[in-house]
């Protein structure tokens, strides 16, 4: 067994197993011989689905990553948090307003924040998640947006926080309220939609379709490019 | 974790070198010589990748080794597995919860249908969410949906089916307003100008951005749209294994599989849209991926057993710039936007090799040749082959600060093993991104199967032999959605299913054994196999 030498020790969910140390806490996982089911998806940092705890031996202090991105270290205690039943509120994104009333009816729960930034802390995206809340709590939509934009929507904001708020799914109600109802709008792209429903390209595009290859290669050669 | 000091060495090499490179430009290859590259290095020409597939509905056509296995499998239920009782029945069927799925399933219950999504991992762990360049649409008055048909169809080798990349360009700007009265946050500028670029192989700036986050600010906004709707229903971590036809041909549902109580049960359903993705984690010729977990083909596997016909599926796209350093993110993604910076491929002697900007395939068989043929790659500890990026360029040529400002995912993604790609160069390699062929579609997403509707990287036709940047975030809303659409139609006009039956799996199995193919693969195989035995 000397290829164990190099191995380091975790524990998963508590259990010991000794792994390679360049491996990320998900890639020990299968090399300890656990089939992923939960707690895995992208495998790339965008998708949320492997929210990790973590603690080492003899240092109290709670830490939190992906993972997916988080390589392991020597006595390491895990626990995977694949799913979290944070509140979700349903509602008609063609019927609400966008306005500090509409996160309030919502999430009545918001005004509980108790500013304590522990969900900041657990953020593996770096997020200031409580001064997101925060700017819901004013009704500052357009900061919610903007603050929480890189969101994955992995739960452990909401894991830990005492006042239970459902913090990624306030922010994804203002990032849309502010995509539908705030951000400037796009006056070339709604001219362009008329045109295409007037059917002002259809004779043109019949054209090409009509073209054989050598037709095709011609017109595609003859593209003039914009710089 | 950082470089190791022998990479650190080899990196003084590129230091070295790095300020007579700086203004040196060099030269894009002429047809001839891209050609000469492309059939001597680009998997999709090396023979012994693929070969010929012999059932089925695609006899005799070739695709890559691991995907003709899996498309020869033997079906994981018997065809004797009990219909009798649906755990449940629903008029509209989705299978997948990428953005295909999402947009299906919203257009199907806008028609009236009662719709049911089933997905293999959660709803939204899919390909959709990792996109980050952006979408492409032809909204500006410079451009125009013709001008957008001509770049598609020259990217895809002429060989796209037409009537796909009509829908495709005539629905593009419409699809970005839908996203936006849905809430997506493109990137504009403050007078509502949608702030739009070049992706490899556009003749206009048509890329729409979420800054590196545009298929997951897509992908999260109709997960949460879905959500908001009545009469959707949801269930996660039960793929589909088989489709179900009914004595008439038919569709009538499909058989799932609980991959958390490891049972298999039926759902009955009267129309079905398979939008399950592509197959990236079937590791084509043994190269990483940048995709999902749940990236393994299923999909082609279950309509080519009811006689789904496929369409380029011996052409994959590698993204020349996946990461081939550090181990923990191996294969996964390095935006173009890094080269379109000002960062240039480089050799082991730090000397330029090849034009920053070749099209995908052209630019990965280069790096492909310069690791084998010349033997001027970079060594890693794994044995990864692979060239430098030299990243630190960016900085050099745009001012300070700018690798921070363009590419904080990127950054974010380094950083985690502490390499600052500002100061210090990345260790590249080609890796496996896309499935530019699949399943055959009209423009409504009909198949020869009545009731079958497909949309999304499963499908096959629209970006023929190659798929620009861009194209496919457009793809899988524009497919999605009419999908969902002729779903809803189908069923409005009246279906009415007679007893739904595996009989084609009889024939199926009939047709592996006279065709000698006894393996002992069974397909589709859901999870790639990464547990180490022992
Ligand atoms: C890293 C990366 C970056 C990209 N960047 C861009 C870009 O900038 N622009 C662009 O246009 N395109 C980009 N693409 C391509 C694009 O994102 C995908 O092609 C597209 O999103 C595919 O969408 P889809 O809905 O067809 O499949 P997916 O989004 O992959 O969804 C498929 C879904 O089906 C599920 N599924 C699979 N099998 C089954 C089964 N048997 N039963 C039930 N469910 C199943 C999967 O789990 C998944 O949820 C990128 C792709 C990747 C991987
Ligand atoms: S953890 Fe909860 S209570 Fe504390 S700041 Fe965050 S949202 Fe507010
Ligand atoms: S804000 Fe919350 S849900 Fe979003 S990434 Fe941070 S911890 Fe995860
Ligand atoms: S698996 Fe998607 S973020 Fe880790």
């Amino acid at each position: 067994m000397t290829e164990r030498i190099d191995l380091i020790p975790i524990f998963i969910m508590g259990k010991r197993y000794d792994v390679p140390p360049s491996l990320t806490i998900m890639k020990a996982m299968e090399w300890a011989g656990y089939t992923l089911i939960r707690g895995v998806g992208c495998r790339g940092g965008f998708c949320g689905a492997c929210a990790t705890v973590y603690r080492i031996k003899d240092d109290p202090k709670l830490y939190f990553g992906l993972a997916c991105q988080t390589v392991v270290k020597p006595e390491m205690y895990l626990g995977q948090i694949p799913f979290f039943p944070a509140k979700r509120a349903s509602y008609d994104i063609t019927q609400v307003k966008p306005e500090a009333a509409t996160l309030f009816k919502l999430y009545p729960e918001l005004l509980r924040c108790l500013g304590c930034g522990a969900c900041t802390k657990a953020c593996p995206q770096e997020l200031n998640v409580k001064g997101y809340m925060a700017a819901a709590m004013r009704g500052d939509i357009a900061l919610v947006a903007n603050l929480s934009f890189d969101c994955i929507l992995c739960g452990l904001c909401a894991a830990r926080c005492p006042a239970e708020e459902p913090q990624y799914n306030v922010a994804i109600l203002s990032r849309r309220l502010y995509g539908r109802y705030m951000a400037p709008r796009s006056e070339h792209l709604r001219q362009r939609v008329d045109e295409i429903e007037t059917g002002n390209y259809t004779a043109e595009i019949t054209a090409l379709k009509a073209l054989d290859r050598n037709g095709l290669v011609e017109r595609y050669k003859a593209r003039d490019i914009e710089p | 974790m950082t470089y190791t000091p022998e990479m650190l060495e080899l990196i003084k090499v590129v230091e070295a070198t790095r300020p007579q490179r700086m203004h040196q430009k060099f030269p894009s290859m002429s047809l001839e010589e891209r050609d000469k590259v492309l059939h001597g290095f680009h998997p999709d020409f090396l023979p012994e990748g693929f070969r010929k597939v012999r059932v089925g509905p695609g006899k005799g056509g070739e695709m890559p080794n691991e995907l003709a296995d899996l498309v020869e499998g033997r079906p994981l239920i018997g065809p004797d597995f009990d219909l009798s009782n649906p755990d449940f029945e629903t008029d509209v069927l989705v299978i997948g919860g990428g953005g295909a799925g999402a947009s299906a399933a919203l257009l199907a219950q806008e028609g009236g249908a009662k719709v049911t999504l089933v997905t293999k991992l959660r709803f939204g762990d899919a390909n959709t969410m990792m996109a980050q360049g952006g979408i492409q649409a032809a909204d500006r008055p410079e451009d125009s949906p013709p001008i957008h048909y001509l770049d598609v169809i020259g990217g895809g080798h002429f060989d796209n089916l037409p009537e796909l990349v009509e829908a495709l360009v005539n629905d593009a700007p419409v699809v970005i307003q839908w996203l936006e009265n849905l809430g997506v946050m493109f990137d504009k500028t403050p007078d509502g100008t949608m702030m739009e670029e070049h992706g490899g192989g556009t003749s206009r700036k048509r890329m729409h951005s979420s800054r590196d986050y545009s298929g997951a600010e897509i992908m999260r906004t109709l997960r949460d749209e879905v959500r908001n709707r009545p009469n959707v229903e949801v269930i996660e971590f039960c793929p589909a294994v088989e489709l179900v036809l009914d004595e008439s041909g038919k569709i009538a549902g499909a058989v799932l599989y609980n991959l958390e109580t490891e049972r298999y049960f039926f759902a009955k359903a009267k129309a079905v849209v398979l939008a399950t993705g592509g197959g990236g984690r079937l590791h084509y010729q043994g190269f990483p991926t940048t995709n999902h977990y749940g990236a393994t083909a299923d999909g082609i596997v279950m309509a080519y057993r009811v006689g789904g016909e496929p369409l380029f599926l011996d052409t994959m796209q590698y993204h020349p710039t996946g990461a081939a350093y550090p181990e923990q993110i191996l294969g996964q993604l390095v935006t173009e936007k890094v080269r379109g910076l000002g960062a240039q491929p480089v050799n082991l002697k730090g000397e330029q090799f090849v034009y920053p900007l070749e099209p995908r395939d052209v630019e990965a068989a280069a790096f492909i040749r310069e690791c084998k043929e010349r033997n001027l790659g970079i060594p890693t500890p794994t044995g990864q082959p692979a060239v430098w990026l030299d990243s630190p360029l960016i900085e050099m040529i745009q001012g300070p600060g700018t690798v921070e400002k363009a590419l904080p995912a990127m950054v974010r993604q380094f950083k985690r093993f502490n390499i600052d790609i500002a100061k210090l160069p990345m260790l590249v390699y080609p890796t496996l991104h896309y499935q530019n062929g699949g399943i055959r579609i009209d423009a409504d997403c009909r198949t020869k199967i009545p009731g079958l509707f497909i949309g999304g990287e499963v499908s096959g036709g629209v970006h023929g032999r190659n798929r620009l940047m861009g194209n496919s975030l457009l793809d899988v809303c524009v497919f999605g959605r009419r999908a969902g659409k002729t779903a809803a139609d189908y069923i409005g006009q009246g279906v009415t299913l007679s007893k739904p039956t595996l009989q084609h799996l009889v024939i199926w199995n009939k047709e592996l054994d006279e065709a000698g193919i006894n393996g002992a693969v069974q397909s589709p195989i859901l999870l790639p196999n990464y547990t180490r035995k022992g």
